[in-house]
């Protein structure tokens, strides 16, 4: 069945556009590759491009990737985003005009306060996510930083995000899952493991989220 | 890096383009490799390096670089070369008279714009270079086309005996996308025939070898004429047609995919007679080239009726969404879609890292008053921003010391009292800082010098440089000692200090000694880059809130882990208003450097975690 369903997407023009947003250090690069990678295994041509001047310094990283029969350009233009991953609140508003009508969007409801705001030059937005809440995408938020402290290691953001948009992508969420857990094969079993429950957790946790908010 | 896994041929592999140049050079088997870091072309060696029949190495300044890679083509090996585009400003010397002389083994220069200066001081189109240079120019679209278009190179360097420029972008350097590699040949190097009417540069041979350049240049303009990587890629809607290379051709077939459309990939010296051709069957031509308008200005010269930069914008990326309304405006069309619209919301430029040793450097900076201070590129040009506010100048690598001089030199009365500084560090220091230090002590300029010697390149990733110890490969080699360089540059062994930056204190007495002597003199920080190896985490801090007073002297640092909790504003008894901060510290992220100690009066910042759970931890 899995097999039909990647023919079917491969034969249309359909190009599949996902931004992953956040800031330096948070892991969008690596979340963006994995994306990549599951796309690539299935036989999709695809592309992935970063703005990420200095990314390792606290500024915005975005990562566009785009996927299907044939990309063309690596950019995703504004107002053409399918999804989008928000590792940080504020960053997913600030890419708010890439998005599709009815896009999906998952955001990692942990701010991130940048120096510049800390000393009183800018404000943090209130409410970051109320402006994409109400408009027309379909806002899930999940407080992803605090889960991956909880499970011991921030850096499993990255893995909770994966996880979170695993069940809206056009192919089955065990190849990104695969991908995903590719990239810790050598590091050892317990890595792979604790990944595989960040995964999991980030399915789970911004599904029943949904859940309790159509109630 | 996927880089030292086997080779296999024909498979799929997902690579950025910097990764393709890489392969290519394997592949084509390139004897060496040189380059010296800067985004976004840094990788291409990192990659290199992985492979053990390429002699390769960070060199300490792109023109040293070049020299390299044009002594290895010169002694009949294939070499290349990769830079950013400033780095050709630096090698320029020697590419100017290198084209005269033409390559033997195939020498290929890689040099990748920043187009949209994600991260430099300018942004510059080097396909000036091909005209000005008289070289040929490839020009690639994607990761796939870097990988041919960089094996091509090598062989149109031996044909045409002529050194060849790859031009790549960022939205090329560091585009992931599918490449498949051809199989590898094997290059048997040619050896050095001695040819001193070829190779030695003086004017009684130089001016022999101009007219033979020009004739190359003709040679070259019919191989681009009929070469299959300047083709017509046929439309159904002949109302507009384009002329593009590069990223910029991508996005033009994104944009209109019903337009002709005119692909340059051997794009210096252009097809002007195909193009004339092509603009023939379209009713409109737009030249889409990403930065300067140099083919337009050639096509327009030849009398080919084209649009160009008359319409489309001179800086930044022609991406889809910013061609889009330009074309539609020139085809009388109005732009359809409207975007959701997004309130303006604060930046979040770069910023040091979390116990970065310059924190410290910039804090005693921004509390120093009566001073010009010449900073350089680098890490610690961020301490231009907020909060330290902290340099005057910034302008090319090493640019520090000599603009320096040159304020001091050029110092009206009213500056009369003001001390000048200089901050550079390590790597720009050796790259082309020294110069700038020799002439201070020569010309008795009255500069101090403030060496922040973090034993890497810091911001292009924490590569290794002479100041390290450490080669391109990581292992162990000589490692600089600035003291004795300096001393050898001529300061005095009296006005060099070492100095820890993490000890604000010492760092404030060498700074406010210094400043007072009328001489050369250099403070040299000891510190290495947090992002590398040789730095050890301590323990991290906490803020005791019941003692915090909210004075935010720990802000001035500029720590990424010190944040705001609240903010109150008090009527001091002089009646004045003063804002307080209050702060927490981000123990996850801290390192435990100590510095916001140092700043805290009341005694606030304490350890996170008391020593004995530590131990705990540690036995466990």
């Amino acid at each position: 069945m899995t097999v039909q369903n990647k023919t079917a997407e491969l034969n249309t023009d359909t190009v599949t556009n996902i931004l992953v947003v956040g800031v330096g250090g948070q892991g969008v690069m690596t979340a963006a590759d994995v994306l990549s990678q599951a796309a690539l295994a299935l036989g999709y041509d695809v592309k992935k491009t970063e703005v990420a001047g200095m990314a390792q310094r606290g500024g915005v990283v975005t990562s566009h990737v785009r996927f299907g029969k044939k990309v063309l350009s690596p950019s995703i233009k504004p107002g053409d985003a399918d999804m989008m991953i928000g590792f940080e609140p504020a960053e997913a508003l600030r890419w708010h005009s890439h998005l599709k009508p009815g896009a999906v969007v998952m955001v990692n409801d942990y701010p991130l306060i940048p120096p510049v705001v800390s000393i009183g030059l800018f404000d943090y937005p209130e409410d970051p996510l109320g402006q994409l809440a109400n408009s027309t995408v379909e806002l899930h938020r999940f407080n992803a930083g605090e889960a991956a402290i909880e499970l011991g290691d921030r850096r499993l953001v990255n893995s909770i995000m994966l996880g979170a948009i695993a069940d809206h992508l056009p192919f089955p969420p065990e190849t990104l899952e695969e991908a995903l857990l590719n990239r810790f094969q050598h590091k050892g079993e317990s890595l792979v493991e604790l990944n595989r429950q960040a995964f999991a957790l980030g399915r789970q946790a911004f599904n029943q989220i949904d859940e309790l908010e159509t109630v | 890096m996927s880089a030292i896994q086997p080779i296999q041929q024909n498979q799929r592999q997902f690579i950025s383009g910097n990764e393709a140049v890489a392969q290519a050079a394997r592949d084509a088997g390139c004897s060496v490799a040189s380059a010296y870091p800067g985004t976004p072309s840094t990788e291409i060696l990192e990659f290199i390096a992985a492979y053990p029949n390429i002699y390769s190495e960070w060199s300490i300044n792109e023109k040293v670089s070049l020299e390299v890679a044009i002594g290895a083509s010169l002694a009949g090996s294939r070499s290349l070369c990769a830079m950013k585009h400033v780095g050709v400003n630096v090698a320029s010397d020697a590419l100017m008279t290198q084209t005269l002389i033409g390559a033997v083994g195939g020498l290929v220069l890689v040099v990748a714009d920043d187009v949209g200066l994600s991260s430099s001081q300018n942004e510059q189109d080097s396909r000036y270079w091909g005209r000005f240079a008289h070289l040929p120019i490839l020009e690639p679209s994607d990761a796939q086309e870097t990988y041919e278009m960089t094996r091509l190179a090598f062989d149109l360097s031996e044909q045409y005996e002529v050194p060849v420029i790859v031009r790549l972008t960022t939205r090329i350097c560091h585009v992931k996308g599918v490449v498949t590699c051809s199989p590898a040949e094997s290059y048997e190097p040619k050896g050095f025939t001695k040819d001193p009417s070829r190779f030695v540069m003086v004017p009684g041979n130089a001016k022999k070898r101009i007219p033979l350049m020009m004739a190359r240049d003709q040679t070259l303009r019919q191989v681009s004429e009929t070469h299959s990587l300047n083709h017509v890629e046929s439309g159904s809607d002949q109302t507009i047609g384009f002329v593009t290379s590069g990223a910029a051709y991508y996005h033009v077939k994104e944009a209109y995919p019903d337009a002709p459309i005119f692909k340059l990939g051997f794009s210096h010296p252009a097809p002007i007679e195909k193009i004339r051709e092509f603009s023939a069957t379209v009713d409109k031509l737009v030249v889409v080239e990403e930065v300067e308008p140099l083919l337009e200005t050639e096509l327009r010269a030849a009398g080919v009726s084209v649009y160009g930069k008359d319409i489309l914008p001179r800086i930044g990326e022609l991406a889809p969404h910013v061609l889009t309304p330009c074309i539609d405006k020139l085809l009388g069309k109005t732009c359809k879609g409207e975007l959701i619209p997004v309130d303006e919301l604060f930046p979040r430029p770069p910023t040091l890292c979390v116990a970065c040793p310059h924190l410290g450097i910039y804090y005693c900076l921004s509390h120093i008053k009566n001073t010009i201070i010449a900073g350089d590129i680098g890490c610690y040009t961020l301490g231009a921003g907020h909060p330290w506010n902290a340099l005057d100048t910034t302008i090319s690598m090493g640019a520090s010391l000599s603009v320096a001089m040159g304020i001091d030199k050029g110092r009206s009365a009213a500056d009369e009292n003001k001390n000048v500084l200089a901050v550079i560090g390590d790597s720009t220091f050796m790259h082309m800082g020294m110069q700038g230090l020799l002439d201070i002590t020569y010309n008795k300029g009255n500069v101090t010098v403030l060496l922040l010697d973090n034993r890497a390149v810091g911001m292009t990733g924490g590569q290794n440089a002479p100041s390290s110890g450490l080669d391109l490969h990581g292992e162990a080699t000589m490692q600089v000692d600035f003291r004795k360089l300096c001393e050898a540059l001529g300061v005095k062994p009296e006005r060099i200090h070492e100095v820890n930056p993490y000890e604000l204190p010492t760092l404030f007495k060498a700074l406010r000694s210094e400043t007072k002597i009328k001489e050369p003199s250099v403070i040299i920080t000891n510190q290495p880059c947090v992002l590398t190896e040789r730095y050890s985490q301590l323990p991290p801090l906490k803020v005791d809130d019941d003692k915090c007073t909210g004075c935010s002297n720990c802000l001035d640092v500029g720590c990424p882990a010190i944040l705001v909790t609240r903010r109150e504003t008090v009527i001091k008894p002089n009646g004045k208003e003063k804002e307080l901060s209050f702060v927490n510290i981000d123990t996850a992220a801290c390192t435990g450097c100590d510095l916001c100690t140092n700043t805290c009066a009341p005694d606030a910042i304490i350890p996170a975690f008391n020593v004995e759970n530590i131990n705990a931890v540690e036995v466990k």
